[in-house]
């Protein structure tokens, strides 16, 4: 079984600092960690390959200095690992980061892949999705728990709000996952001493040959205009009087937004 | 250090944060072995970290395993020293003495974590004077029978595999002493009482008592009358490991009142704005860096020397001493806090005492370097 687990590294602040140019995100700078859904995303990848036995393939996008992440995917056990990477591929949204990543897929060929929901920079919880659309392949979103694997499909739970479905799969699909789906293990020292040992496969787009207008920013249908944070104001109205005129205030007050 | 020790670095910090530094106090002040904090480490392979892959080990160099001691000692000085007995004092006679069956049968299981290592020298009167040995290994058809007792035996009770010196010959002083490798199931092997201490208090400490046991020729360590050597090798590889737990105290020390004299606030201000707060954390952070110096050369000397005693004995000399000051120090900056168990630094002075004590003592460590000096 080949398993692959889209991961993204992203900075580990609220504090961002965004480009006034383009609206996106300035990483360099600023401490990188794993989009911690992603962690349950690999974990649940290490578990089926010490259960059923699989080959796991690490695939991640973004700048060079996303290798040093892809490092500790091999000190946890991951047997390889792809950096896409190029200049024009930078400022994606999520339209063209999912045709890049389905590009470099293709060429692995998986049973499954896993993906986190949603990464805590961008939040749009879209990219997964995305991918397995372009692949053509069934996805279950939010995964919380893996319940069955077998060598042509697998079980899983997905949860919602207020309750959980346990679904059927076959091979290949691709499941995004909860954070709350499992607990990464920590690296591992054998495998950490040997990570450097190992090669980082650089895809760039002259391994795609993808199209300039379907990646990077040009490629992007979304353009962020301005990211900024909401100044909360708040009316102040003072009601002065009892109980009985507060309660009838604030019902009044509230009426209209209760149909 | 190089990007891998960085990487190994990582490991250890988030082992640390998340296994270790949640559960230091407690077992300090309940006297509790971490045995799950043990099978964590066997899952995160380090057991075995300086030795070979072909022995069940990790591959990696002295630097890579002393980090390893330094990052669990910054939370919890219990855990550093458990894996510093286990790696130092355990595993490596095998290592480097071992037969070939003897590395297959002790030293893999040891490297993987299936077994846990202890070492036994001191006996009640011989700590330093090592040749002062009582227990004796007499031969008999095809067997060596052991008789005598150890003290302070770090490990000792949860420990599988046990290196003991035993003398074969009482004649001959130092020349009689024998290394021998022992499993805890062996009959007339007993565990004595289980010491209180002052600090690592989460570590065991017992007495190990040996009422003719019967040790096959093939578990003897190297030669008869090579066990003062063995010992004193061993030991010396074991002063880097004690040197790297000093250094992670220190550390931990500073760490911790780094972030408490930000946050304390006297006369309207908080105290890290007070020269006398500056110039002390100033001083500790100076020690401490001097400290990982010696400690990482140490490191580096074992795997690039024959002889490293001095530089083994001076980072161990350096960094306990070290250890201690900056502890001391750090209680004295948190003022009435600092004295109470609600705080971790008395638990860290408290710790440090003991890495001027064993695996040689401050006094054997400048013995150690001024014989080198006036050599």
């Amino acid at each position: 079984m080949k398993i692959v687990v889209l991961m993204k590294q992203v900075p580990n602040t609220t504090e961002m600092l965004i480009d006034k140019e383009t609206g996106t995100l300035i990483r360099t700078g600023v401490d990188s960690i794993m989009n911690p859904d992603d962690t349950s995303a690999l974990e649940a990848a290490l578990k089926i390959k010490q259960s059923n036995g699989a080959e796991v393939i690490v695939i991640t996008m973004g700048p060079p200095q996303a290798a040093n992440m892809l490092r500790e995917c091999y000190g946890r056990g991951v047997d390889h690992a792809i950096l896409i990477s190029d200049p024009a591929f930078a400022g994606a949204d999520t339209w063209a980061t999912s045709n890049t990543l389905a590009a470099a897929i293709k060429r692995v060929q998986p049973d499954l892949i896993f993906a986190g929901r949603q990464a805590i920079d961008g939040d749009t919880a879209q990219v997964g999705p995305q991918v397995a659309e372009r692949l053509n392949i069934p996805q279950i979103t939010y995964v919380s728990k893996i319940v069955e694997v077998t060598s042509d499909s697998i079980v899983v739970k997905k949860h919602y709000e207020d309750f959980d479905e346990t679904l059927k799969v076959s091979f290949p699909c691709l499941l995004t996952t909860l954070e709350q789906l499992d607990h990464l293990r920590f690296m591992n020292v054998t495998s950490a001493w040997q990570a450097f040992d190992k090669p980082i496969e650089t895809v760039n787009n002259q391994v795609l040959m993808l199209d300039a207008k379907d990646i990077g920013l040009k490629g992007s249908p979304t353009q962020v205009r301005k990211t900024f944070t909401r100044p909360v104001s708040s009316e102040v109205k003072l009601i002065h009087g009892g109980s009985d005129e507060a309660v009838k205030a604030i019902l009044s007050t509230l009426a209209p937004y209760i149909q | 250090m190089n990007e891998k020790h960085l990487l190994l670095k990582k490991l250890y910090q988030q082992f640390t944060a998340e296994i270790v530094r949640p559960i230091a106090g407690y077992i300090d002040e309940e006297e509790v072995f971490p045995v799950e904090t043990v099978k964590e480490m066997v899952n995160a392979q380090m057991m075995g970290i300086p030795y070979p892959v072909k022995y069940g080990g990790s591959g990696a160099d002295t630097l890579a395993y002393v980090l390893a001691v330094e990052e669990l000692s910054k939370a919890c000085a219990t855990t550093g020293v458990i894996l510093s007995a286990h790696t130092s004092l355990g595993a490596h006679p095998i290592y480097a003495y071992g037969t070939e069956e003897q590395k297959q049968k002790y030293l893999v299981p040891l490297n993987k974590g299936e077994k846990l290592g202890a070492f036994a020298l001191t006996e009640p009167n011989a700590g330093t004077d090592a040749a002062g040995q009582k227990t004796t290994a007499i031969l008999k058809d095809g067997y060596y029978e052991i008789t005598g007792s150890k003290i302070f035996i770090t490990n000792a009770g949860y420990a599988d595999i046990y290196i003991i010196f035993a003398m074969t010959d009482i004649t001959k002083g130092t020349k009689g002493i024998t290394a021998f490798i022992l499993e805890k199931d062996m009959p007339g092997f007993t565990i004595g009482k289980k010491e209180k201490k002052l600090g690592i208090r989460g570590s065991s400490t017992c007495e190990l008592m040996f009422d003719r046991v019967k040790v096959p020729v093939e578990n003897r360590l190297g030669a008869e009358g090579k066990g003062f050597g063995i010992a004193m090798t061993t030991l010396d590889g074991g002063r880097i490991g004690i040197a790297a737990q000093a250094l992670g105290i220190a550390q931990g020390a500073l760490d911790e009142v780094v972030a408490y004299t930000k946050s304390r606030k006297q006369f309207n201000r908080s105290i890290s704005q007070f020269q006398n707060t500056q110039f002390k954390l100033a001083d500790m952070a100076t020690q401490i860096e001097a400290a990982r110096c010696l400690v990482y050369k140490a490191a580096n000397a074992k795997d690039t020397q024959k002889n490293f005693s001095t530089e083994a004995a001076m980072a161990k000399l350096f960094a306990s001493e070290t250890a201690m000051n900056v502890t001391t120090m750090a209680v004295q900056l948190y003022g009435g806090y600092g004295y109470t168990r609600e705080y971790p630094v008395e638990r860290m002075m408290r710790d440090a005492k003991i890495t001027e004590i064993y695996e040689g003592t401050s006094e054997v460590q400048r013995m150690v370097i001024s014989a080198s000096v006036l050599r």
